[in-house]
């Protein structure tokens, strides 16, 4: 990015100064020189378009992870007031609708499990459904997809997916509300009617980590973390059924803005009013799809469970966290001291609430909510905390990844599949992968500097660091 | 310029250089070139279909058709690919080759490949083709029609 626009408010946030009627509020961009220098032109130019959406509170945001995207850029973050013509925007969730990261927490140290590896790299493939055209063996009929739109990570317990002690550690406990089953074409629900239970492809992963590094001992200790311990990490979404959805409103919200009057500076922007029928039919939708990946990932975490059981006597897997990374919330946030209703936009970003919280586990609620940053394959990633100051500086919203810094084309050319997973092998991370395309695209070179993107993130007053998590082995859709 | 316009001159993994792509961060900018509009979109169709795999690969047999309406071209390629990708979907499909024509506001076209077998090279799932970058032309040499599609 070109920063000589920018004006730099603080160390680790800058602006671009706007002329008058160029947009309805200020962009605030987080990261240092070193980060944003990296991000491509396109990320200023879509924020700025999204500072031009009609009912925006505060300024339209990027976390230091920002890429770009289409309509928002990834680490876009904007909230909008239903009450002030606030609008709700396909482009500004994304296509994997509640795209996240399940983090557990095992009882098994690295020094107990090395040989072991191996075995449960084979056994987490093979029992993991993942990459292109990979189906799960469970099949689901629309009235059952629809108790799952419905019932999210509860419904896929009710199943025997997993433990009720999970629902705790999950946002909105398992289970989004206002979902509408009924405003997810038929055509979503079929694609997904193999696709429970499956990683995916491109950033998609399962990995085994160990807790490397200690951030803030106190912190480590609420959420159980201590130096050695194996942790498994889920990142996965809504899968076909939120691609489907997206697509489904993409098209539909660009022309009911037209219809509504909403001059869209990006047609990737497509958006209605919250309160109006289209924005509500989307809402209900992506509360809905919501739901299916809170299942999606409850199940992958039960499949993850039964791998290690299969493998290491007496291991155990608690769910640390689940966090969503593609969403909208309606949430209430302070603005010049009075409490609002906001519905904020999440692309790319991570919720992270901080201390004190009510939405916060009970056992977290001192220290703040779980944010965690996944990064490339060879590098790690880091679980931080939400931090109070992030309420006022990011309508508590962090980043979400490494973020990438050159296109999956540009690493095609650098790098070969079977060569990294070789040099991978030999710094002791086992990558298990049916797509030596995908390694390519994926590999650790064609992302940020994740270490830096988590002092940024720091730094910046959005999330404090509390452990960072080195890969062990890596499933690769 | 290489106007991709049969199956062998598509490329089974993304070029170093060619016609077929262009540069996105995060996900992938696809093209597709032919002398009418309609072989443009079927250029676009084999461009995304082969991020998933090496489509000279995919064997024909078995096949699905589909129609839509839509006015506005560039909403049409949207339209098109996303139908494609669905259908694979719905259907356990991976598509190797692609047609369509137009007539007015009405589009019908189809595809045609096989079921996933473990031979066939696993690329990347796209998840859909979006608005970004979106442009349906006429140039010099024929028609374009390219956007940007999610991965």
């Amino acid at each position: 990015m070109d920063i000589s626009r920018l004006k730099q408010l603080d160390d680790w946030s800058w602006t671009v100064p706007l002329a008058p009627g160029e947009a309805r509020s200020d962009v605030k961009l987080y990261g240092n020189r070193e980060l944003l220098e990296t991000m491509d032109n396109k990320v200023l130019e879509q924020i700025t378009n999204v500072a031009r959406l009609p009912g925006l509170v505060g300024p339209a945001m990027t976390m230091p992870d920002a890429h770009w995207g289409y309509g928002f850029p990834i680490g876009g973050v904007a909230a909008f007031d239903p009450d002030q013509g606030g609008i709700i925007s396909a482009g500004g969730v994304g296509f994997d609708i509640s795209c996240g990261i399940r983090c557990l927490r095992s009882n098994l140290e690295l020094s107990g499990i090395t040989g072991a590896l191996p075995s449960l790299a084979r056994e987490l493939s093979e029992k993991i459904p993942a990459g292109v055209g990979e189906e799960g063996d469970l099949k689901l009929g629309t009235a059952e997809l629809d108790k799952v739109l419905a019932g999210g990570a509860r419904w896929a317990v009710e199943r025997g997916y997993g433990e009720s002690a999970d629902l705790e550690f999950i946002e909105e406990r398992g289970r989004m509300a206002g979902p509408v089953p009924d405003n997810v074409s038929a055509l979503a629900k079929k694609r997904q009617r193999g696709e429970m239970g499956t990683l995916g492809s491109g950033n998609h992963y399962l990995e085994v980590q160990v807790v490397d590094r200690i951030h803030d001992a106190a912190a480590a200790r609420a959420y159980g973390l201590s130096e050695g311990q194996i942790i498994v990490s889920i990142h996965c979404g809504s899968r076909g059924l939120g691609h489907q959805i997206g697509t489904d409103y993409l098209v539909s919200l660009a022309k009911a803005a037209s219809r509504l009057g909403i001059a869209l500076p990006d047609r990737e922007l497509a958006c209605a009013p919250i309160n109006t029928p289209e924005g509500r039919q989307y809402i209900g939708a992506m509360n809905a799809a919501m739901n299916c990946a809170l299942a999606n990932r409850q199940i992958l975490a039960h499949l993850t469970r039964a791998a290690f059981a299969r493998i290491i006597r007496g291991a155990s897997l608690d769910t640390l966290f689940d966090v969503s990374h593609n969403t909208c919330k309606a949430e209430r946030h302070q603005v010049e001291g009075q409490e609002r209703l906001l519905y904020v936009h999440r692309k790319g970003a991570t919720r992270a609430f901080g201390p004190g919280h009510p939405d916060v586990p009970e056992r977290y609620r001192e220290t703040g909510q779980p944010v965690i940053i996944g990064g490339s394959m060879g590098t790690g990633s880091y679980i931080l905390a939400g931090s109070a100051e992030s309420e006022q500086r990011a309508f508590a919203s962090a980043s979400h990844g490494a973020g990438r810094a050159m296109s999956r084309h540009q690493a095609l050319k650098q790098w070969r599949g079977r060569q990294l997973v070789d040099e991978l092998a030999e710094k002791g991370i086992l990558i298990r992968t049916r797509s030596m395309r995908g390694v390519a695209e994926e590999a650790p070179g064609a992302y940020k500097d994740v270490d830096l993107v988590a002092e940024a993130t720091e730094r910046a007053g959005l999330a404090r660091r509390v452990a960072f998590l080195r890969p062990k082995v890596c499933i690769k859709g | 310029m290489n106007i991709p316009t049969d199956r062998s001159a598509c490329p089974a993994a993304l070029p170093a250089s060619g016609d077929a792509y262009f540069e996105h961060d995060a996900d992938v900018g696809i093209v597709g070139r032919g002398a009418t509009l309609e072989e443009a979109f079927e250029a676009a169709a084999r461009a995304t279909f082969a991020i998933m795999t090496d489509i000279k690969a995919v064997r024909d047999e078995s096949s699905v058709s589909l129609e839509f309406e839509e006015a506005d071209a560039e909403l049409a390629l949207v339209r098109w690919l996303n139908l494609l990708l669905a259908m694979s979907h719905e259907e356990g499909l991976v598509f190797g080759r692609f047609w369509i024509e137009r007539d007015g506001v009405r589009w019908r076209g189809g595809a045609s490949g096989e079921a996933w077998r473990r031979e066939l090279e696993r690329g990347v799932e796209v998840k859909g083709a979006t608005l970004t970058m979106l442009k349906v032309r006429q140039t010099d040499e024929g028609w374009e029609a390219r956007c940007v599609v999610d991965v």
